[in-house]
């Protein structure tokens, strides 16, 4: 008799890490990305597995499939956009399968929170045919992940896992079971029809692909993570994920017919549901994906007339969209209210450098991270971002392009973790197709955005194991790029003339602007002075609000009105005080 | 009476410790053994930006989202992201709101005004608006970094659940070396709410 487990309270991403632990999961990979990021934070705690940060997707599936290979367990996480960096193993694995199970679980971002776009994961699962479930809680999310690693060997398929934001950030009711035993030892086999993808295998193995594919069509019509609630009126509703609960909640007369495993879809069982409907709606957050593999089947369905397609769902919008109108607000606003839009952390090493940028006139082709906040008033000292690496190589064919009169401006940024992630492919091209542009490194040794993980910069794994850290000027020198500059971010005049001298220089160079991040643990800055203004000197210019410091605010209540710092947010890192043309700025001595 | 599914929204600035707020919150309704729900966003929205936490609890919740317009509770940790979110409270709910205001980057900068009169606005569209100066109570705890858990203390009497029950639940999830501080701040918002009753219309 297996022990009962008291309930306990997890987000949708805990969740996966402890079916995966409960599956008997012993590696794990994955790159940070919001918000499926905690899945590996979980999971690195649990006993016996090996849970580690990859520099990117596509590595970490691919070493989620060598450890399938050898016959263990692997789970593999991303953020959606990652599943695209991922994608050219994922539509080979498909074809090879697994030896030991691999479930990839990826999170999408609807309304992106913190995204550059809402592609929705399950069209991957249809394009690379392999089986996906989408739990609706972080129950499911649990049970679905524990389930998909047996599916996956059980079919001899990679399975993908999807969540979301609602569910891998909320958290609800999990009933832990214990984890599963004697699953097979570990051990080298081989098996080159299968494991070796040349034209002659693999066109062995694509029939083999669409007969599972409908194989799982099949055995998905009998499980009971696709099941029919009954209702008592005439309408049905086919929906699955989040999506699900907002339904059952506006429509609890309705049938509903609840899939687990949104790709392959259960064909028969659907139609059976639809014929005892008289109207059928799919309920589906971001694309018709349920819904045209509905109406291909020659089942009429109300969807995405009624239904957006755009943005998260969310109770009220779907109420909007079943009833032409939303319940009535008890309060509304007849003002507009000042917007809170997130900023760069007081003392955060990037300010100097956007600062700088902007000064200078820099055309800056970003990249994700913090630091894509720069784009933000006041700094407002980016100019394109587009996905991970894309800002040295934006750069690179800006420069291709420009006059040469206008080629010095273009400056590619991004931060250490971003070069590691596919910038320093970027970079490769920069150097070997004999690019001129001006590269800026924002090295804080962390992956600060998705909550400051370790990368191979910092010199730690997420397991806490001191690794060597990679040196980032050696390491562009190799490249190939003879001009490499170490700044410190604090120093705006030593910033501001390598800067100006590196721009204007016709070679490629790359300025690698050094200092820990300020939330970092280990190496977050010694504890400086917080600063002060001298109410008598300051001269009220406002020049030191231009870097958009949240500890500093300009007192309008005052007067005359002044600048204020307040002392408990500042770091002391100092920015201010340089650009203070009246000296107006001390040491706070309370402190 | 737990078959009707309650709405607390939490909304604060990122930074003020409200996920910590409504990890608590949760636990302590999952001991007092309701279903509990609870979404929030993290990343971007972290970084000193507008933030919300909603939780639902009752025999069974199916949404963790709170309909517009249907949360029973307005739980604020700052004035102008309370006032931001007055449309999400029900006609007759309650408003408890922390009286610190954090000036956000349009207004620190001079470009926009942080808007005036917010607490008689929240009192002329709720009554039953509590308003509770939680960074004093912050400070009387001897960690300012407490303000999160005196308005969690201020919330817990507006709910009915045993004052061990909350104690459990921070004992467990606060670190130890500043568990008596966090402990203090939450009596101290629990006691602070009782007193604010009597002088809220008094000068606010």
């Amino acid at each position: 008799m297996p022990e009962t487990m008291p309930n306990v309270l997890m987000s949708g991403n805990e969740a996966i890490a402890r079916g995966a632990y409960e599956a008997g999961v012993k590696v794990a990979s994955a790159y940070p990305g919001t918000p499926s990021t905690e899945i590996l934070e979980t999971l690195v705690n649990y006993p016996a597995v090996d849970a580690s940060w990859a520099p990117n997707e596509k590595v970490a599936l691919e070493v989620g499939i060598g450890a399938s290979f050898a016959g263990v367990r692997a789970l593999v996480t991303m953020k959606h956009v990652g599943v695209n960096v991922a994608a050219d193993p994922l539509f080979t694995l498909s074809y090879i399968g697994v030896r030991g199970g691999l479930v990839l679980a990826c999170a999408d971002d609807p309304e992106m929170h913190s995204s550059q776009n809402e592609q929705d994961s399950r069209n991957y699962a249809k394009f690379a045919k392999v089986p996906m479930f989408e739990p609706a809680d972080s129950e499911e999310a649990r049970a679905y992940t524990r389930l998909a690693f047996e599916l996956s060997e059980q079919f001899d398929t990679p399975v993908m896992l999807r969540s979301n934001t609602r569910i891998s950030h909320g958290k609800s009711v999990v009933r832990p079971q214990q984890p599963v035993s004697g699953l097979p030892t570990p051990g080298i086999l081989r098996d080159p029809a299968k494991m070796v993808m040349l034209p002659a295998n693999a066109r062995n193995r694509h029939p083999l692909v669409e007969e599972r594919t409908t194989a799982l069509e099949a055995w998905a019509c009998e499980q009971p993570f696709n099941r029919i609630e009954a209702g008592s009126g005439e309408i049905g509703v086919i929906t699955a994920g989040i999506a699900y609960q907002y339904a059952r909640q506006l429509m609890p007369e309705a049938h509903i017919l609840k899939l687990g495993m949104v790709y392959p879809l259960p064909k028969q069982l659907i139609r059976d549901f639809a014929g005892r409907c008289k109207t059928v709606y799919v309920i589906e957050e971001l694309d018709p994906f349920i819904e045209e593999q509905v109406k291909a089947m020659g089942i009429q369905v109300i969807g995405k007339e009624r239904i957006p397609t755009c943005g998260e769902l969310t109770p009220g919008r779907l109420e909007q969209a079943l009833r032409g109108s939303r319940t009535e607000a008890a309060f509304t606003h007849d003002e507009t209210l000042p917007g809170r839009p997130p900023n760069m952390c007081a003392g955060c090493s990037h300010r100097g450098v956007f600062f700088t940028l902007k000064r200078l006139g820099a055309f800056v082709t970003g990249d994700i991270g913090c630091y894509t906040l720069g784009f933000l008033p006041p700094l407002s000292a980016m100019d394109t971002c587009v996905c991970m690496g894309a800002g040295i190589s934006n750069a690179t064919g800006m420069i291709k392009a420009l006059p040469p009169q206008e080629r010095n401006q273009v400056v590619g940024v991004m931060g250490d973790s971003t070069f590691l992630h596919t910038g320093i492919n970027s970079l490769i091209d920069m150097a070997y197709n004999g690019g001129l542009g001006t590269v800026v490194l924002l090295d804080n040794r962390v992956t600060a955005m998705t909550g400051r993980q370790e990368n191979p910069g910092s010199g730690y794994t997420l397991a806490g194991v001191e690794s060597p850290p990679i040196d980032l000027q050696a390491l562009c020198r190799v490249l190939g790029v003879k001009h490499v500059e170490v700044i410190d971010p604090y120093d705006l005049a030593q910033t501001e003339q390598i800067l100006r001298r590196e721009m204007e220089r016709d070679e490629l160079s790359v300025v690698i602007a050094r200092r820990p991040c300020m939330l970092d643990r280990r190496l977050g800055p010694q504890p400086t002075p917080a600063l002060a203004v001298i109410d008598d000197l300051c001269g009220g210019c406002k020049v030191c609000l231009k870097i958009g410091c949240p500890a500093l605010s300009w007192q309008q209540d005052g007067t005359p009105t002044k600048a204020h710092i307040d002392s408990q947010l500042c770091s002391g890192c100092g920015l201010c005080r340089q650009l203070c043309p009246h000296d107006a700025i001390g040491v706070h001595h309370e402190r | 009476m737990k078959d009707k599914v309650r709405n607390i929204l939490l909304a604060g600035v990122g930074g003020q410790g409200t996920l910590l707020a409504s990890e608590l919150l949760a636990e302590a309704l999952l001991l007092a053994g309701y279903d509990v729900k609870k979404s929030e966003i993290h990343g971007m929205s972290q970084r000193g930006g507008s933030v919300t936490s909603h939780v639902r609890y009752g025999s069974k919740v199916l949404s963790p989202l709170i309909h517009e317009g249907q949360a029973d509770i307005l739980f604020g940790f700052e004035l102008l992201e309370t006032y931001r979110y007055l449309p999400m409270l029900r006609l007759g709910g309650t408003v408890l709101v922390n009286t610190q205001r954090i000036l956000p980057a349009p207004v620190a900068v001079g470009a926009a005004d942080y808007p005036q009169g917010l607490e008689e606005k929240l009192r002329s569209a709720c009554p039953d608006t509590d308003f509770i100066d939680g960074l004093s109570l912050a400070h009387q705890s001897g960690l300012s970094r407490t303000v999160n858990i005196v308005l969690l203390g201020a919330l817990s009497a507006a709910l009915d659940m045993p004052t061990a029950l909350w104690r459990d639940v921070i004992t467990e999830k606060v670190p130890q070396q500043f568990l008596q501080e966090n402990l203090l701040a939450f009596q101290l918002g629990r006691d602070g709410r009782a007193s604010s009753k009597e002088t809220v219309f008094q000068g606010g």
